[in-house]
């Protein structure tokens, strides 16, 4: 897309705008930062190290499943690594291991704790942790990646849907705008939490079905925005010009009318990637979200509220949600400044 | 003692950390009672001195690095709010390009005329009341006293401009400022405004400061003009003088650059190449829950044209009068019932694919061209889309040298192809989008007000290379403008619409010299001689 030609003037305003936001600018920077660093969450929270050097070969156990007999253990199954016994067949033939910063990944349970499940925290456990014994810094990590990705998978499918559906209602308007708007209303008016509470007691919801669920009902939030540029723009001259050029309607819509509605539409969407978020924290709470056992931020304060004996959980879940949606909020002022065209750079 | 007194002016504007001087030391006077013309083209820097004079320029991005104006003795730059006060809408007021946007619509027309008559004059109800309506009167709206409680939404817009001047004569100012006070309105408006402004300042004894691109206007309106280029005054004297002695170069470009001229004589005999039979635009008005159709918008009422090559079919009227539908219908970018045929081939029923290769031959330049180029594409995009529709000019570098070729032959210098819209000047967007129709290479062209947008000296060049086009390539020309002046530069053939009829056809020289109908000679004196209708 040519609005990120820095050439264009346009642009470089828009980017000053976004930079003149130091909040948001380096929200930006912060947000880039986590979302980078817990992107292959596996190299940084793991029950699997790294590398392993045993009787001159080199494994990656976090890549490939070794079996134990592979470091001359008993069993045909795969090696576990936290197992002292394992740890001393490696290290009897001149081996090493290489361990994650965390050497927990979110399912690993620590059997050697010093007090019962939930434990407090230690130089072993850093968050101290949950009700099962699973390292609670390893299961922030992996659930604010999580949590991000399906965000962003939402944010993106619902995106491309109400824009596609805003474009062609706004573009056509007439019946076809009349009828998708009364029809957008019953859908609105749907009780969508209801829904996902009846159909989740009937499939177990993995990410994939969850978010095909949600977008269902995710994907009208841009429909009015987009549909009232392409109402404001469809008659432009330019857009009358390339009719009488001969410009097929999927063109004009695509070439000329969208890039208008995009302004609008990207200033939209951190608060709709926030929200998306947001949503999915919340069902998870609830116990309607992703499978159990898997890393979610949601059920992680739920389990603080169920275990108030152990504020570290409420705590660090509460740190991890709020600083990420605080992000967030603060990302979408600096794009929206950044897309204001009455906002001068100071 | 002059009334007002404006000494080496300068305005400066800050934007994005740069400085941009609008006005560059500019000195004038205004004596009790005269009119002063400031004439110039867009960005020439008139409107920013007449709003500088009540300080109402936005602060803090516009300032004043050197200068003085002076009313009636007193400083007003740099006077406080209560002073200014006291100048503004009471000694001196100003009426406003736009009557649509410079009315509140949210209140009714006798509270907008009353607020500056209870401000300054501090005028109870009753009384100002009575003054409104006096007022009105002396604006010739007269039938509009029943109306008191209206919105400016009910009235014209010839009506809310009287309504506005109504306001600024509330208080009987010594100065008027009229900011192109006429250019929104059509042109027998125009003259029954220009009259009234006239009439009043006789009355009144007032002075006016006249600010206009028009001519015409400043030669039958002003007795003093200054001309305005790029911040600075170039020259400044009495009209008559000026005009017909300028001095400075610019003010002989500008009075050379009045489109004049006649098109070449067009070949008699040719089939026509465009013909339309009883074209109708009717756009039904619904009525109730179920939108039954009560009645019609006769948008466009049985029109026949004929359009030959090398010809130019000129379509005037004022706004509303369903010049621009009828260019729309033609080309099948609004539906319309009755016949459309192109070259012998009727349009009428041919769906988007059959319609396409026929699109290519069939081309339309827009008014505005700020809003005919999408701000997103780049100049070789926007003229080469036609090209890559329609599979001309196979890859890449071909359509490239098309493009190129088609900018050279309206005057643009084709290494700027990658640049985007806004880099351009207003003449050379309507030069891009001319390069946007010529490039397919068609045989009919619809010009819709293709110079309006334009200042004076573009509207010419733009109308020398519409002839030139048309002598290259055979075009046909459908020419919709208000402009009569324009009008007689291009076209062979005149249609006068009004209210979707057609009142009077005939060659160009039998409509401007002799026109039959009423209805034609009134436009005629009000837009070539602007003078009110002869009775």
């Amino acid at each position: 897309m040519t609005a990120f030609r820095s050439s264009d003037p346009l642009t470089r305003r828009r980017l000053s705008n976004f930079r003149a936001n130091r909040r948001g600018y380096w929200s930006f920077w912060a947000f880039l930062v986590l979302f980078l660093v817990t992107l292959p969450a596996e190299l940084i929270a793991n029950d699997k190290p790294l590398l392993v050097r045993y009787d001159g070969g080199l494994y990656a156990p976090f890549l490939v499943a070794y079996p134990e007999t592979a470091f001359d253990g008993d069993f045909e199954t795969e090696a576990d690594y936290r197992d002292p016994f394992v740890q001393d067949l490696i290290a009897g033939k001149d081996g090493w291991i290489v361990w994650p910063l965390i050497p927990y990944s979110y399912r690993t349970i620590n059997y050697d704790l010093p007090t019962p499940a939930p434990s407090p925290p230690t130089a072993e456990n850093w968050l101290g942790t949950d009700d099962q014994g699973r390292d609670v810094a390893a299961r922030l990590i992996y659930g604010f990646r999580i949590s991000v990705l399906f965000g962003l998978a939402l944010t993106l499918a619902s995106s491309v849907i109400g824009i596609a559906a805003g474009a062609v209602q706004g573009y056509y308007g007439g019946w076809i705008d009349l009828l998708a708007q009364r029809a957008l209303e019953v859908w609105g008016g749907v009780p969508v939490l209801y829904i996902l509470i009846i159909l989740a007691s009937v499939i177990i919801p993995s990410f994939w079905t969850l978010l095909g669920l949600m977008v269902l009902f995710s994907w009208t939030a841009l429909v009015g925005l987009v549909r009232a540029e392409f109402l404001r723009t469809r008659n432009f001259d330019y857009v009358r010009a390339a009719r009488a050029l001969g410009v097929t309607d999927r063109v004009i819509m695509a070439r000329h009318v969208l890039p208008n509605a995009m302004v609008s539409t990207l200033t939209f969407l951190p608060f709709i990637l926030n929200g998306s978020v947001t949503t999915l924290t919340a069902l998870d709470f609830l116990g309607f979200g992703l499978p159990p056992g898997s890393p979610s931020l949601g059920e992680l304060l739920n389990q603080g509220r169920n275990n108030l004996q152990a504020p570290w959980l409420g705590f660090s879940g509460f740190v991890v949600v709020a600083a990420m949606l605080s992000l967030l909020t603060f990302i979408g002022e600096a794009v929206r400044d950044a897309f204001d065209p009455r906002k001068m750079p100071s | 003692m002059s009334l007002l007194d404006v000494h080496d002016l300068a305005v400066r504007f800050a934007v994005e950390g740069r400085h941009i001087d609008a006005v560059r030391g500019v000195s004038f006077s205004i004596e009790k009672g005269e009119t002063l013309a400031l004439v110039g083209e867009s960005g020439s820097g008139k409107s920013v001195t007449a709003l500088s004079v009540l300080q109402l320029l936005p602060r803090p991005a516009a300032s004043h690095p050197s200068g003085a104006i002076r009313f009636d003795g007193r400083e007003i730059v740099g006077a406080d709010e209560r002073t200014l006060r006291g100048v503004r809408g009471n000694r001196v007021s100003m009426i406003f390009q736009e009557p649509m946007t410079s009315l509140n619509p949210l209140h009714t027309i006798e509270k907008q005329i009353a607020e500056p008559l209870m401000l300054h004059k501090g005028m109870g109800r009753s009384a100002a009341r009575a003054r409104v309506r006096e007022l009105l009167d002396l604006v010739g709206l007269d039938n509009i006293k029943g109306r008191l409680k209206d919105f400016p939404h009910t009235l014209s817009g010839g009506q809310r401009q009287r309504v506005m001047i109504a306001m600024a004569l509330a208080n009987e100012p010594d100065l008027l400022i009229a900011d192109e006070p006429t250019t929104a309105l059509d042109v027998t408006v125009q003259a029954q405004i220009l009259k009234l402004l006239k009439d009043l300042q006789a009355r009144l004894g007032m002075a006016i400061l006249f600010i206009t691109h028009d001519l015409t206007i400043v030669r039958r309106f002003a007795d003093r003009v200054c001309v305005m280029n790029d911040g600075l005054i170039v020259e400044q004297g009495e009209v008559a003088d000026v005009f017909d002695d300028p001095r400075h170069d610019y003010t002989k470009h500008l009075l050379a650059s009045e489109p004049g001229g006649v098109p070449d004589p067009a070949p008699d005999g040719a089939a026509p190449l465009l013909e339309t039979e009883a074209l109708k635009v009717w756009f039904p008005i619904g009525r109730g829950v179920l939108r039954r159709t009560v009645g019609h918008v006769k948008a466009v009422d049985g029109i026949d044209i004929a359009v030959r090559p090398r010809e130019t079919v000129g379509v005037v009227g004022e706004s509303g009068s369903g010049k621009t539908t009828l260019g729309m219908a033609i080309l099948r970018l609004i539906a319309s019932e009755g016949g459309i045929a192109f070259d012998g081939k009727s349009l009428q029923g041919l769906d988007f694919r059959d319609l396409r290769p026929l699109r290519r031959e069939m081309q339309v330049v827009f008014q505005d061209p700020y809003g005919s180029l999408s701000p997103r594409m780049s100049i070789k995009d926007i003229v080469g889309e036609g090209l890559r529709v329609h599979g001309m000019g196979g890859g890449d570098a071909g359509r490239r040298r098309l493009v190129g070729r088609a900018m050279e032959e309206v005057g643009l210098d084709p290494a700027t192809m990658d640049r985007y819209p806004h880099e351009f000047s207003g003449g050379q967007r309507q030069r891009i989008a001319i390069a946007r129709a010529m490039v397919l290479r068609p045989r009919f062209v619809v010009l819709d007000e293709p110079t309006s947008a334009l200042d004076m000296s573009v509207q010419a060049q733009i109308v020398e290379l519409l002839r030139r086009l048309q002598a290259d390539h055979d075009l046909a020309y459908l020419f919709i403008s208000h402009d009569l002046r324009v009008v007689r530069a291009m076209s062979h053939h005149v249609l006068v619409m009004k209210d979707g009829k057609v009142v009077e056809t005939g060659s160009a020289q039998a409509i401007f010299e002799a026109p039959r109908t009423r209805y034609a000679r009134t436009l005629m004196a009000a837009a070539l001689n602007l003078e009110t209708a002869p009775g």
